[in-house]
């Protein structure tokens, strides 16, 4: 299978700067010279009239996507997002004054990947995702007050104050949780597509990793299998273009990782993680792709991570024009012009959000706050079955 | 070229053997085929032949001690020849390995020196062989343990195994050595792990010296001062803590006596017991003592019993064997007879022990006797005068009791059970005449005891009593 | 009744639990259409199929990591590993997910699936193919772990793992699959994991052996009976962990005498684990040091004297016997 660019990102994202060309591993024959380009320019300080300049086009292009979805869905969309950002805002505010303990790594700036990605599920489709994943569980149907009890290490907690930040898990919502090891969940991933097939349901696994996690092994072993068994899985690669401190570039070899699918003979495919509509789209046409062909598909979703790779990292690898030029397209407003370009919803729709998402952030912290310690007896329990 | 003499494969089982004796000694010659030494195997006593001829340069592993196949138990060469080379080999294995922890100490100690002495040359080899192998050393019990060597487990056997390191149960700082369940069982039955000698590596006290303390009824107060360096014949050096009890000399138990022990001992009880029952005409020692108490005052008579008792130590003197010990890796032979003597007292029975009988004339022990059981009535005997016999006497005569069977007191190797002396009716010489018949019933320990080292002993004690001149002799 | 080597015996294992269940799948490199590498999946392609029988690429950390997501969606997959020694590439996958995840999803998601596959030394494979793990395995809370001596426990433990809704790191022993034994051929049977099997009565000294050294172990305990008329009690744990201490603990105050045969490496082994417990449990009732036989503290080399240096073997062990019991 050749790989394929989202065709919009090639109309729209035009890159500033020269392709120097030598050592990136654009030679593939399908690949497309713009994403190559793109790819160069990800982590690099960009013009903000450039940004602004692309931020019309995508505005422009999410609008038309927006008039062909019911407005329920839309509206649930944007409060999921908007729930986000402010559930992890508080999350950092309350990490900063020792309420959460350990790791905490924080989604904003992405929110539009996993909403965009997991909103295009059906029942009995199956998520698994890494360590960054407080948005992720709620859009999988956790609720905040669990999370929040979760990171409070609280027996109200979603996996009863064992796991932490970093290991959400609901099997009643299909979601398989979040891993620690970097690339882990990939193969595992990849065997729960497989229990799917086995079981003959048409049903399909989404399988959240950091761009990092391409540079593992169980990456490429997994594709291999899946490609080789056909599984119904969908793997987004959640570029946020770091891999903690270290930026993709000076990490892989090739900036292109859609491009990396063809190496196994499998669909992939370049998406603007910034555009909640976009990852919508190419995530329903790979779910498509696995119910009905049982293929899997790789998806390269370029966001882009605002906060530190967790509560402990102060970001000094980057600048602040980078992350400026990043937040001139953020995911959110991006969402609301359009929303409201395509008269969908008014500025007293989004309040009423925004109030509804900090309303039930507040429930959390309340619920998070009041919610016992486990008991000690609870260190036993669940080691074994 | 010395040669190292190893330790051969004498019986098809054979895993290791004890040196019964050498025939020859350091500097003799030997010609080749000749015998050398007497090997005990488990299954019987060799004779070791030298394959080559030449002189005998070096005993290393000397008799009564025990070798593993292949185990360098001597040198052979040339007179005069040095052999140090070889010694450095030999000692890695069993008897020898103090000597060698000693040089390796030293090997240690010169290390920094340019010119290495003999000494650090002779330890050298193990440990200096240009690579040395990266050890994971964990200390346990001051000696290490080598992760590293295939068989530092039959090394560390054999170093813990050593005779050397055994019988003395304290560490160098007064500590005693016992295995825990040793020292339990010490605890729960009263045993006092002092009076103990421990028969494991390094003298540590285990479980069976709780055991074969527990059959010798060892619950002894604390041990009274060391007897005197008294004169003593030769070989019988030990003393037990008893004042006054007899000396004894150890010799090993040979593999033979080994197997019997374990053998009979597993068939019946702790004690294999067996019973040699002798008839006695007693007429001649009931004339014996009519005599002698015709000479002496009446308050000092004496009884059948004593000239029993008199009589039987002097039988134990011919017959070492029942005047010994079972002491599982020796037989302990008593150089005297400590006889004890079963006295009935109100709420028991104990055995008051007239000691070094074989040395006291009959009037000495009665009294003897006659002391001890008052005060043995009245309770007031001290313990070392009750423990530590070497042999025991029964007497249920004046009960009327004509025959019975008496219980071993271990550690003792036999008792006897004397009956009363009844008139019978006898033939002698034709006639049918009445004699004074006594029985007399052993009870031997089988693993020190056989039945004809018994019946030899129930033979010289039955001659005495019938011909009480041969006392004399 | 049926004689029939350990290989056949896991075989049947296999058999029968695929056909019991549904959701029972093997999977492995060369399992399916070469019949496996050691022949324990002999037949069993043919007989059900890809779909239950499924050879994978060498892709130790991926092929595991399936399992571990195909038992979190609820199948039984029984994971083989060609050979133990490649289990090292799928660590990440045992220990950081299969054994963590009933854990830290509070209880959510089971991991029921048997790794298994031949562990220990084979005949002169050298260094990376020689290696003894359950002592790294067992380490982890989450994971259970079994090593099974005989064929009627190959096939009864086998069962039960596979049964387990735990992760079980199965251990055989390529040097044991030609190793006959009688097997109930019932389908019902079974043998619990965590249970010791007392294989020879004794009452002067304990060896505890597993896999391997068990058939050696009960060899030196004869031939102690009849060379020094030591009578050696033989156990087998069979599962590792959780470990069946009480039997060896009881085993212990009767003997007094513990000697731990084993071919892991010593250091950190089982042995060390099992001999502290003893410690704990029956410090009273020792009378010797606890003495472990195990594999020599060095990579297992080729030549042959060397490996068989290296390995625990009978005269080792008798060594120890002597020792322990003061002969």
């Amino acid at each position: 299978m050749p790989t394929k660019t989202a065709t919009r990102q090639e109309e729209t994202i035009k890159t500033p700067k020269p392709d120097d060309g030598s050592t990136r591993g654009m030679e593939s024959k399908t690949a497309s010279k713009n994403s190559g380009k793109l790819a160069e320019a990800v982590t690099d300080t960009v013009d903000r009239k450039e940004a602004q300049a692309e931020y019309k086009e995508r505005k422009k292009s999410q609008t038309d996507a927006i008039k062909n979805t019911d407005p329920e869905l839309l509206r649930e969309m944007l409060y999921q997002m908007v729930l986000g950002r402010v559930f992890e805002q508080k999350c950092a505010e309350v990490y900063r004054i020792g309420k959460i303990g350990g790791f905490c790594h924080l989604y904003i700036g992405q929110e539009a990947v996993g909403v965009g990605a997991m909103m295009a599920l059906k029942e009995g489709d199956y998520v698994i995702t890494s360590y960054r994943d407080h948005v992720q569980a709620m859009v999988a149907g956790i609720t905040p007050e669990a999370v929040l009890a979760e990171l409070y290490g609280k027996v109200g907690g979603n996996v009863k104050g064992k796991g932490g930040s970093m290991h959400m898990f609901s099997k009643e919502k299909g979601f398989f949780g979040g891993h620690g090891i970097v690339g882990g969940q990939i193969g595992v991933g990849t065997g729960m597509a497989f229990a799917q097939k086995y079981k003959e349901t048409d049903n399909v696994t989404l399988c959240f990793f950091g761009e990092a996690a391409v540079n593992q092994g169980i990456f490429h072993e997994s594709l291999n299998m899946a490609q080789l068994w056909k599984l119904p899985i969908i793997y987004i690669c959640e570029n946020n273009q770091y891999g903690m401190g270290t930026s993709q570039k000076r990490a892989m070899s090739i900036a292109n990782i859609a491009s990396k699918a063809e190496g196994y003979g499998m669909v992939g495919e370049f998406v603007d993680g910034m555009d909640v509509m976009a990852v919508r789209e190419a995530t329903l046409k790979a779910i498509e792709r696995a119910r009905n062909e049982s293929l899997p598909t790789l998806l390269e979703i370029r966001a882009y991570r605002y906060m530190g790779h967790s509560m402990s990292d102060p970001g000094k690898y980057r600048t602040t024009e980078e992350i400026k030029k990043y937040q001139e397209r953020d995911p959110i407003v991006l969402f609301k012009d359009s929303l409201k370009a395509a008269k969908i919803f008014t500025d007293a729709d989004f309040e009423d959000i925004e109030k509804q998402a900090r309303e039930a952030t507040d429930r959390a912290v309340k619920f998070a706050e009041e919610s016992p310690l486990p008991d000690e007896r609870e260190l036993f329990t669940d080691v074994l079955a | 070229m010395a040669n190292k003499i190893l330790m051969p494969k004498l019986s098809p089982t054979m895993e290791e053997g004890q040196i019964s004796r050498w025939l020859k000694e350091e500097g003799d010659a030997i010609e080749a085929n000749e015998t050398i030494a007497e090997v005990d195997t488990d299954k019987a006593t060799m004779e070791m032949t030298s394959l080559e001829a030449g002189t005998l340069l070096k005993i290393i592993v000397p008799a009564g001690d025990n070798a593993k196949l292949g185990q360098t138990i001597g040198i052979i060469g040339e007179k005069g020849e040095d052999f140090s080379g070889l010694l450095d080999d030999a000692s890695t294995n069993g008897a020898s390995s103090k000597a060698d922890a000693a040089t390796n100490g030293n090997a240690g100690s010169t290390a920094p020196q340019s010119k290495p002495q003999v000494a650090e040359q002779q330890a050298e080899p193990r440990t200096s062989g240009g690579e040395q192998p990266a050890k994971n050393i964990t200390e346990t019990e001051g000696r290490s343990y080598d992760y590293s060597r295939p068989d530092a487990v039959e090394e560390a056997e054999t170093a813990t195994g050593t005779e050397a390191g055994r019988g003395k149960a304290e560490s160098g700082n007064g500590r005693m050595i016992v295995s825990p369940i040793a020292a339990r069982m010490a605890a729960e039955n009263g045993v006092d792990l002092k009076s103990i000698q421990g028969s494991g590596p390094g003298g540590r006290i285990i479980k069976r010296d709780i055991e074969s303390a527990m059959q010798a009824g060892s619950r002894q107060p604390e041990p009274v001062a060391q007897p005197e360096q008294a004169q003593t014949a030769p070989g019988f050096a030990q003393t037990t803590e008893i004042q006054g009890a007899s000396r004894f000399r150890e010799e090993n138990t040979s593999k033979m006596r080994q197997v019997i022990a374990q053998r009979l001992a597993t068939s019946i009880g702790p004690v294999p017991t067996f019973y040699l029952t002798v008839e006695i005409e007693m007429d001649k020692a009931l004339e014996f003592r009519k005599q002698i108490n015709a000479s002496i005052k009446e308050e000092e008579k004496v009884s059948v019993n004593d000239v029993i008792v008199k009589v039987a130590a002097q039988a134990l003197m011919k017959h070492p064997f029942v005047n010994s010990s079972y002491q599982d890796k020796t037989i302990r032979f008593f150089e005297d007879a400590d006889i004890g003597v079963a006295v009935a007292i109100e709420d028991g029975l104990i055995t008051p022990v007239v000691r070094g009988a074989n040395r006291k004339g009959v009037t000495e022990i009665s009294r003897e006797i006659k002391e001890m059981a008052g005060r043995a009535r009245e309770k007031k005997l001290q313990p070392e005068e009750y423990t530590g016999a070497t042999f025991s006497i029964s007497n249920l005569g004046m009960f009327g009791i004509k025959e019975f069977t008496a219980i071993i007191n271990p550690p003792e190797a036999a008792i006897i059970a004397v009956g009363a002396a009844t008139q019978i009716p006898v033939v002698r010489d034709g006639e049918i005449v009445t004699r004074n018949i006594m029985n007399v019933t052993m009870s031997c320990d089988h693993r020190v005891i056989d039945g004809a080292t018994g019946a030899k002993f129930l033979q010289t004690f039955k001659q005495m009593l019938e011909n009480p001149i041969l006392m004399l002799m | 009744m049926a004689e029939m080597t350990i290989r056949d015996a896991l075989n049947a294992a296999l058999r029968e639990e695929i056909i019991r269940d549904e959701n029972v799948f093997i999977m492995g490199e060369e399992v399916a259409e070469y019949d496996g590498a050691y022949k324990v999946t002999r037949g069993l392609w043919k007989e059900f199929g890809d779909k239950r029988v499924i050879d994978t690429p060498i892709t130790e950390l991926g092929f595991a990591a399936v399992g571990v997501g195909a038992a979190m969606a609820g199948l039984r997959p029984v994971i083989e590993f060609m050979t133990f020694n490649f289990s090292i590439l799928a660590a990440d996958q045992i220990i950081n997910h299969a054994a963590k995840m009933l854990y830290m999803s509070g209880g959510q998601f089971k991991v029921p699936i048997v790794f298994r596959g031949p562990n220990g030394s084979a005949y002169q494979v050298s260094s990376q193919h020689s290696q003894a793990l359950e002592a790294f395995y067992a380490n982890f809370p989450g994971l259970k772990v079994v090593m099974p001596s005989t064929a009627a426990d190959a096939k009864g433990l086998l069962k039960s793992a596979i049964r387990d809704d735990n992760p079980v790191i199965f251990l055989e022993q390529e040097r044991m699959y030609g190793l006959k034994g009688e097997v109930p051929e019932d389908e019902d049977f079974t043998i619990p994991l965590g249970v010791a099997d007392v294989k020879r009565e004794g009452t002067d000294c304990t060896i505890v052996a597993r896999s391997m050294t068990v058939p050696l172990a009960l060899q030196a305990a004869e031939q102690a009976q009849k060379e020094f008329d030591v009578s050696v009690e033989v156990i087998d744990p069979r599962t590792i962990k959780p470990l069946d201490i009480d039997t060896i603990v009881a085993s212990v105050k009767k003997t007094n005498r513990l000697i731990i045969a084993e071919e892991s490496h010593a250091f950190a082994s089982v042995g060390a684990e099992i001999s502290h417990q003893v410690m704990e449990n029956a410090f009273d009732y020792l009378d010797a040091p606890v003495k472990r036989i195990s594999t020599a503290e060095a990579p297992m080399p080729y030549a042959k004297n060397l490996e068989e240096l290296a390995l625990p073997d009978v005269p080792k062990i008798i060594a120890a016997v002597k020792e322990v019991c003061y002969i």
